[in-house]
């Protein structure tokens, strides 16, 4: 929803990073507020996904020059784990398997680093317990896969409720959904879509990174914009969506060449 | 490497100080004169200087293996120090009021205190420093047992007749070449025998260190587990940081008769030299357990961390009918240590069964592997084996290899085989850091999932510093 006035959870400017000393990232802007859910698309080897490492602070992807400011403090001085500490969550497209760690454990110590960083106490195993089931109902999922391990054997499907699951624990400023519709079926792209909307508040923001318009009929976003050649070339409303459905992307790509001038 | 693992300090090897002690050393070299030496400074027996000149005619004529897959430039046999002992030591020690005061700071560094009112409550030690055994705690309260646990050496003098009987009857002289010479020069190590029906009150355990720089140690450890007896002990070892290399070759022999139960660990860190492999210990040893008697038990737990080289295989001879072996290992290797160890269980008796449990850690430019033998002999009727052997993998340079051997001559046998690799590398990381978690955290929780199945076995207060160990020795060492 957008709000007037909202508090400013993140602002990005002329943002350039680079993967294996190749520029891809050419200076992105973007201004996300409270209560917006902000899609992202746009072809192939666009950026997206590189925006979405370097805002979470991958080691692999270099961001060369530019700022992006998370409530009020510079996040690229931060580790990735104080990052997601402060609020920051990337929601993976390929979560990764951890043999031998079991799903409790892990979102536990996850929860309780999120604790640590707000100042309150680290929560037992049992309160943990109380508070997880409560959160299992938001993707519909099953106990048993918390003694699972992290990930391990789990269907696509599952990775994903498993990913929406951290985020309902983590509670974070801002969700950036990477391709999370990726290799779901309908009806788990429904599950998923649900909890996002569930999790969705006037408090917190949501990035959804994504290749087709067709998780925008669950997930509605505020602001549509088009990524390509690593930068955003055109934003706009929800409808804006509906037209990269019907027109593809070419035309976006030649009103910016021209507005441009290149 | 990643930037944000790299600010990571790697952790010191903190146990790499120098004791500064007056010690009577031999000159440098290897002859029959040198092990006349050594015995005569043990005031020895006859029958225990023969032994040592048997295993040394056979060392002569023997020569290094070379099958294994480790590499190290040739050892100069004639360079190394046989024995060094800190001069100040009484022959008899009767309190550790008589111990010098420098070996007791040492000890209490290492985190091993000997002093009486700081003893660890449920473990009594056996310190051993260079070439000697400078303290053995508890020896009273183990006495009113039956209990014997005192320092090799001593039991060569005060029970001769179990010394002669047991030495050398699981791991001959001439057995291996590490072990021929060990045979020959072996200076200190323990001594542990368990009467009739008794379960031993308390952890025993022997504690390894080595000081002086071109040292090399050659300790001898002795188990005999009587009738129905059972014992658990527990070993651990450091060595200060030098640039040469220093050869440890021990010889550990356990004898397990009817209904007796040996369950031997290890926790070992020697100095492992340094990150670009300059140093550390070369670890070559020969552990083998007999269980003679019927319904007999020897359990090898292993967490081998140190030395630039390890190599050794920690075996069972199932000979006593329904005798059981078990073999549970973390071997972990970082930077340019080598490792190739694993067990051998061979099956003799009738329903004879064997577990191996075998998890190797490989990081940096490393290289772990297992190495094991899975023996049934034509008359093991009914003999069963599981082993089970996972790699993991941290970074991309570190190497894994496993090489199971398995001959079964006896078709009522059953035996099974699985195997494992995974790894750690900075995706994995970098998903526990997007969820909070720091990378020390990250690796710490996959290695003690990886490695559960084997520090579960661990006395419970080794398993947790077993577990502290892996982690410092990881810090720094992923991306």
């Amino acid at each position: 929803m957008i709000i007037e006035n909202s508090e400013i959870l993140l602002s990005v400017k002329d943002l350039t990073a680079e993967v294996d000393g190749n520029p891809i990232l050419k200076g992105v802007n973007l201004e996300v507020r409270a209560g917006e859910i902000h899609a992202i698309m746009g072809p192939n080897g666009s950026g997206k996904r590189t925006f979405s490492k370097a805002l979470a602070g991958h080691p692999a992807y270099e961001v060369t020059s530019g700022e992006a400011i998370f409530l009020g403090k510079n996040l690229l001085e931060m580790e990735p784990e104080e990052r997601a500490r402060a609020g920051v969550f990337l929601a993976f497209q390929y979560p990764l398997e951890i043999p031998g760690v079991s799903n409790l454990d892990f979102l536990r110590v996850a929860y309780n680093s999120r604790r640590k960083e707000q100042g309150l106490e680290e929560l037992d195993a049992f309160d943990f317990d109380d508070l997880i089931q409560e959160k299992l109902d938001v993707v519909k999922m099953d106990a048993a896969f918390l003694n699972r391990s992290v990930n391990e054997g789990f269907s696509g499907g599952e990775k994903k409720r498993n990913e929406i699951l951290q985020m309902a624990l983590l509670e974070p400023k801002i969700a950036i959904l990477d391709e999370t519709d990726s290799g779901l079926d309908i009806d788990a792209l429904k599950i998923v879509a649900s909890g996002v909307n569930q999790l969705a508040s006037s408090e917190n923001a949501t990035i959804l990174i994504t290749h087709y318009q067709r998780l925008l009929n669950y997930i509605v976003p505020d602001y549509v914009h088009v990524m390509a050649g690593g930068r955003i070339i055109k934003s706009g409303g929800k409808e804006l969506a509906l037209e990269l459905e019907s027109r593809g992307y070419d035309w976006v790509l030649e009103q910016a060449a021209t507005e441009v001038g290149v | 490497m990643s930037a944000t693992v790299k600010t990571i300090v790697n952790q010191p090897y903190k146990y790499g100080f120098v004791t500064d002690i007056e010690a009577d050393t031999i000159p440098r070299g290897l002859s029959e004169d040198v092990i006349r030496l050594i015995s005569a400074k043990k005031e020895e027996p006859e029958f225990m200087l023969e032994f040592r000149l048997r295993a040394y005619r056979q060392w002569l004529k023997m020569t290094e293996p070379t099958w294994h897959s480790v590499q190290y430039p040739p050892i100069n046999y004639q360079d190394i120090i046989y024995y060094s002992a800190p001069k100040k030591k009484p022959k008899q020690l009767n309190s550790l009021e008589e111990v010098d005061p420098a070996l007791l700071e040492t000890f209490e560094k290492l985190g091993i205190p000997l002093a009486e009112q700081k003893r660890l409550t449920n473990v009594a030690v056996d310190a051993i420093f260079d070439s000697v055994s400078v303290a053995t705690t508890f020896r009273e309260k183990l006495a009113k047992e039956g209990v014997i646990f005192c320092s090799i050496s001593e039991a060569v003098r005060e029970y001769p007749e179990l010394v002669q009987k047991y030495l050398g009857s699981v791991v001959p002289t001439a057995d291996n070449y590490f072990a021929a010479l060990n045979s020959a020069v072996f200076s200190d190590g323990s001594f542990v025998y368990i009467p009739k029906n008794t379960k031993c009150p308390m952890e025993l355990s022997t504690y390894f260190r080595i000081n002086s720089g071109d040292t090399g140690q050659f300790e001898r450890t002795l188990i005999v587990a009587e009738e129905g007896s059972y014992v658990s002990y527990l070993e651990g070892c450091t060595a200060p940081m030098y640039d040469t290399n220093q050869l440890h070759a021990a010889v550990v022999e356990l004898i397990a008769l009817d209904n007796a139960e040996i369950k031997y660990s290890t926790v070992q860190n020697w100095y492992a030299g340094d990150e670009n492999g300059k140093g550390g210990i070369y670890n070559f040893v020969t552990k083998r357990g007999l269980c003679q008697g019927v319904n007999s038990k020897i359990s090898w737990t292993q967490v081998e961390t140190g030395s630039a080289i390890t190599w050794k295989y920690p075996s069972c001879v199932l000979i006593g009918d329904n005798s059981v072996g078990e073999f549970y290992s973390v071997a972990l290797t970082n930077n340019k240590q080598q490792a190739d160890t694993g067990t051998k269980m061979i099956h003799v008796g009738k329903n004879t069964r064997s577990t191996i449990i075998s998890k190797g850690i490989s990081a940096g430019n490393s290289s772990n592997s297992y190495r094991g033998l899975v023996k049934v002999n034509p008359k093991a009727q009914g003999a069963r084996n599981y082993s089970q052997c996972d790699s993991m993998l941290i970074g991309d340079n570190a190497r894994a290899n496993t090489f199971p051997y398995i001959q079964v001559q006896n078709n009522t046998a059953r035996v099974e085989h699985e195997a494992s690799t995974s790894k750690i590398g900075e995706d994995q990381l970098f998903y526990f850091a997007q969820r909070g978690i720091s990378s020390e955290d990250a690796i710490s929780m996959m290695i003690s999932g990886f490695c559960k199945d084997v520090f579960n076995q661990l006395p419970m207060e080794f398993a947790v510093e077993a577990d502290r160990l892996l982690s410092l020795k990881l810090e720094g060492s992923v991306g």
